[in-house]
């Protein structure tokens, strides 16, 4: 969307994403939110008096995962104390670095190329979470609330961008591939919509070339089409209150997805002041050279990285399947394609299985293993099975967990022998003539149509490329 | 009443520690009412620890350094089950679903955690006459206050009650009650004791050590209950120092300094026992030196905000929402609201809102931010006269054991009770106090001993000098 009168969106984006870790980022508690109300809790993530916090090691190293991987200086830190009082933090202060961030000044390059810095990507534990009874499901006007400590001290990071988008678009691209990088080193989960990704926007408007104006934060973003749309309303509402003479007050603003609009959360004045200390419980993190460089060495392909080399091994890339790639590598699938390849799968037969049946049951991703995708497509492309038979087998694998072997034997998957193909083929010849002198004078476009057809007839156990031989033969 | 080495060696030859934690509760049995020093005694809980002590030597085994001690706990000190209140009525009825490392050693060292005793609410304070249960009174002279703020961990071991306590040492809180009764008080060098399991008054500031009647005594307690922790962050790496093995080391050769600032503002009784101390420590073959070290006298103005400021955050949890006290409101923040204006006591309030004010928007760099750099002098002050000398000597307090309410209606006059010790807490380091002398109706007066960190061998080595000179064990 571009906006009218010469006006210009800078936007910049806070990206809160849970770790990966087994454990807490204090204690020794499963990073395991979604089990029983309250039970994955400790002395130290429930705040009880005379509890200390110890650093999670795993954290610390997927957060400098993250450093590396947004070009970040990774750098001795130090952790402070943000003082508030809410029910769903334990201590009524958040452990979270403040100053001196464990990653500072990176970037991130968005695939057209157009560059994002990152100012810093700091950790810090998460709170409670707070279920509020009765009325609005708000704090105000409930009837009672509970809390489920359970993520309370779940490790985050919080990658902070530099205020350098100037349209929707880039800030959904920047989240796009944010998320992609962080699933990709391991970090994350990638998953807004369950939270365990969270954007806020920080969104101003000018007149393109002027200074920037005073911005607005958003909160509740929980989709990357939230995030474009509450982007897009509050640059137009901002525009209009410009124009119509007044002024821009810097506050938080909800999201309200069904109604489309952001409202005001807390201005300025009302902001808290969290009084930062230095934590006294915790000494400064100062990772070896040697870990640092270890996990240096260790670090992932990253998607950039991936889209490249996958794209070199297709050689010629329409746009669908620049798609089709970076789909693949957005849901890290790539490991399917690359182990098919060199098994002597096609590339294209590997992108489009994976892009497709494959992403379509991401959260069943465990049931498949790399040998049984590259046995499916593999008969597929020998023409033991055909290629709506090959797609069934790999959903009944994610669905079930069987072999595709077992798959087949069960569903008598088999390619129709090519004398039974030719009688019915026949019959599909006999039954459209028109179409039939279509394709003897040579248009190729027909060929589509007859292979449905056959298809069809055979409920899908035709080979394509036998069809397509059959109907030349007969061509002459 | 029998030292806790002696207790140790006979229940380890076979000696019945039930004998041991009887006389204790015999002991509580007879005094406590009138003295209020425990909060909470389960004699059954530890006779049946001694049973089990007992049972373990009669198989053989040896239970440690300290088998068969009870030793009391301050009741700012977690233990699993035990009601640990702080003295607070916030924290009433709590019951911590864990222990402290410090319980975890005691028992791994043979010694039986003994009952819980009384504070200053949270340990702010230096008479204990800010708990909510009442003040304890000095066994020395009961019309007196026995310190603060481990008040009732000094008067515990002071009335012969248990042969060893531990108390916690934010700006003074071991040595000053120990000077007051009569007794050895340790401050160890920050993060020789790990913190796990105390409640937190000033998180950089805090400490936990030993009372004892002796040297030590107070030395076997405190071998046994340091080392590194991996559950605190801030507890120091290296293994702990050996104190026991170098108890009679003396001073032969030591450097040990008079300093001015430790004395300055002190009793005259209390100076003649400092300076008996230097010649007793010169005639063991110290050499004294004089030293100023100015920098201390900003001591008392930098911990009344860093103390304070941490306290304020520390202390944020108390909110009802999940253990002790709640008083309902209307809404969440009202609750919260009413359950801290009921909870806590005057002077907890006071360092809540002196500390919140400290590390306000507008205020921080005036007040916490200077007194970091206040702190930074220190610690470098300490370190240019710890070049000059082994150890420094000075008081421990100003003056012997006060009367009740003679302080406690001017905070500035019960704070300046803590001039001498605070210097140390700021700056991590080690510092004992060791009765010398008696002033004012025959009450015993403490002196002072600081060290650098890790000096705790060589402290106690001199600690012992000025014990034996003063006829004592």
């Amino acid at each position: 969307m571009s906006l009218p009168r010469g006006w210009e969106m800078v936007i910049g984006l806070e990206v809160h994403t849970e770790l990966l870790t087994k454990t807490k980022l204090f204690c020794g508690c499963a990073n395991d939110f979604g089990a029983e109300p309250n039970t994955n809790v400790c002395p130290i993530c429930l705040g009880l008096p005379g509890s200390l916090p110890v650093i999670n090691r795993e954290a610390v190293e997927l957060a400098m995962r993250i450093g590396l991987a947004l070009n970040c200086r990774i750098q001795d830190s130090t952790f402070h104390r943000k003082n508030y009082f809410y029910p769903d933090m334990p201590k009524d202060y958040q452990i979270s670095q403040y100053d001196v961030p464990i990653n500072a000044e990176g970037y991130l390059d968005l695939p057209d190329g157009y560059r994002v810095r990152i100012e810093r990507a700091h950790m810090e534990e998460d709170t409670g979470k707070t279920t509020h009874l009765g009325t609005s499901g708000r704090i105000h006007g409930a009837e009672r609330s509970l809390v489920d400590y359970n993520r309370s001290g779940v490790p985050l990071v919080e990658i902070v961008s530099g205020p350098d988008m100037r349209t929707s678009a880039q800030a959904r691209a920047y989240v796009a591939e944010l998320r992609a990088i962080l699933v990709a080193v391991g970090a994350s989960d990638g998953r807004m919509e369950e939270g365990s990704m969270r954007v806020d926007a920080n969104v101003s408007v000018r007149q393109s070339g002027e200074p920037f104006g005073t911005r607005c934060e958003i909160k509740n973003v929980n989709s990357l089409r939230s995030l474009v749309r509450a982007i897009e309303y509050e640059a137009l509402r901002q525009i209009e209150v410009l124009e119509e003479g007044g002024s821009i007050r810097q506050e938080t603003r909800h999201w309200d997805e069904d109604r489309g609009e952001t409202s005001t959360l807390r201005s300025k004045e009302q902001a808290e002041d969290y009084r930062y200390f230095l934590e006294p419980d915790l000494v400064p993190l100062a990772p070896s050279a040697q870990w640092r460089e270890h996990v240096a060495a260790h670090l992932p392909a990253l998607p950039a990285a991936l889209r490249r080399q996958l794209s070199e091994l297709v050689g010629e890339v329409t746009d669908a399947q620049a798609d089709t790639i970076a789909t693949v590598v957005d849901l890290s699938l790539h490991d399917y394609v690359l182990a098919a390849v060199a098994a002597g799968v096609p590339v294209t037969l590997a992108l489009s299985r994976a892009a497709n049946e494959v992403a379509s049951q991401i959260d069943q991703r465990s049931q498949l293993s790399t040998e049984a995708f590259i046995d499916t497509i593999r008969r597929e492309n020998e023409g033991e099975i055909s290629a709506t038979q090959s797609k069934d087998v790999l959903l009944t694998v994610l669905v079930t967990g069987a072999t595709p072997a077992q798959i087949i034997a069960d569903k008598g998957y088999v390619q129709m022998a090519s004398d039974d193909l030719a009688g019915i083929i026949d019959g599909i010849i006999a039954a459209n003539p028109d179409d039939w002198s279509r394709f003897v004078e040579g248009d190729p476009k027909v060929v589509q149509f007859f292979i449905g057809q056959v298809m069809k007839a055979t409920k899908g156990q035709a080979n394509g490329k036998t069809v397509t031989e059959i109907l030349n033969a007969k061509r002459g | 009443m029998r030292s806790a080495r002696e207790i140790a060696q006979s229940v380890r030859g076979g000696a019945s520690a039930r004998e041991a934690v009887e006389a204790a509760v015999a002991a509580v049995a007879a005094r406590n009412e009138e003295l209020n020093v425990f909060l909470h005694v389960d004699a059954a809980t530890a006779l049946a620890e001694a049973d089990a002590i007992d049972a373990r030597v009669a198989a053989g085994e040896d239970p440690g350094i300290l088998a068969g001690v009870p030793v009391a706990i301050k009741d700012n000190i977690c233990q699993t089950g035990v009601p640990t209140t702080c003295s607070s009525k916030i924290l009433e009825g709590w019951r911590p679903p864990y222990n402290a490392t410090v319980i975890e050693r005691l028992r791994a060292a043979g010694a039986i955690p003994f009952g819980k005793t009384n504070l200053d609410e949270f340990a702010m304070g230096s008479s204990t006459e800010n708990s909510a249960y009442g003040p304890t009174r000095n066994p020395l002279d009961p019309s007196r206050v026995p310190g603060g703020s481990s008040g009732g961990s000094a008067a515990a071991v002071a009335a012969n009650m248990t042969p060893l306590s531990l108390g916690s040492d934010t700006g003074g809180s071991i040595r000053q009650p120990a000077a007051l009764c009569g007794l050895v008080g340790v401050k160890p060098t920050y993060g020789l004791v790990s913190r796990y399991g105390l409640i937190a008054f000033a998180s950089s500031l805090d400490q936990i050590g030993p009372f004892a009647h002796s040297v030590t005594d107070a030395a076997l307690l405190l071998e046994a209950i340091s080392g590194h922790d991996p559950l605190d962050s801030t507890s120091l790496p290296e293994p702990a120092p050996s104190l026991v093995a170098h108890l009679n080391d003396g001073v032969a050769g030591k450097r040990v300094a008079w300093v001015r600032e430790l004395v300055d503002g002190a009793d005259e009784s209390v100076v003649a026992s400092v300076e008996k101390a230097r010649n007793v420590l010169r005639d063991a073959g110290a050499t004294i030196v004089e030293l100023s070290i100015p920098e201390l006298r900003l001591g008392l103005s930098a911990y009344y905000l860093i103390a304070p400021a941490e306290a304020s955050s520390n202390l944020a949890r108390y909110d009802g929402v999940r253990f002790g006290q709640r008083v309902d409101g209307e809404d969440v923040t009202a609750m919260m609201e009413a359950t801290r204006t009921a909870g806590f006591g005057a002077e907890v309030k006071r360092r809540i809102m002196l500390g919140t004010y400290a590390l306000s928007a507008g205020y921080f760099d005036a007040y916490y931010g200077q007194a970091l750099k206040v702190r930074t002098l220190m610690i470098e002050a300490f370190s240019r006269a710890y070049g000059e000398a082994d150890m420094l000597l000075g008081a421990t307090t100003p003056s012997v054991a006060f009367e009740f309410g003679s302080k406690t209606k001017d905070p500035m006059s019960m704070y300046l009770s803590d001039v001498f010790t605070i210097p140390t807490n700021l700056a991590g380091d080690a510092a004992i106090s060791v009765p010398v002398g008696t002033g004012e109706a025959g009450l015993p007066i403490g002196v002072q001993l600081l060290g650098p960190g890790r000096s705790e061998a060589s402290l106690f080595a001199a600690a012992r000098v000025l014990e034996k000179a003063e006829g004592r064990s």
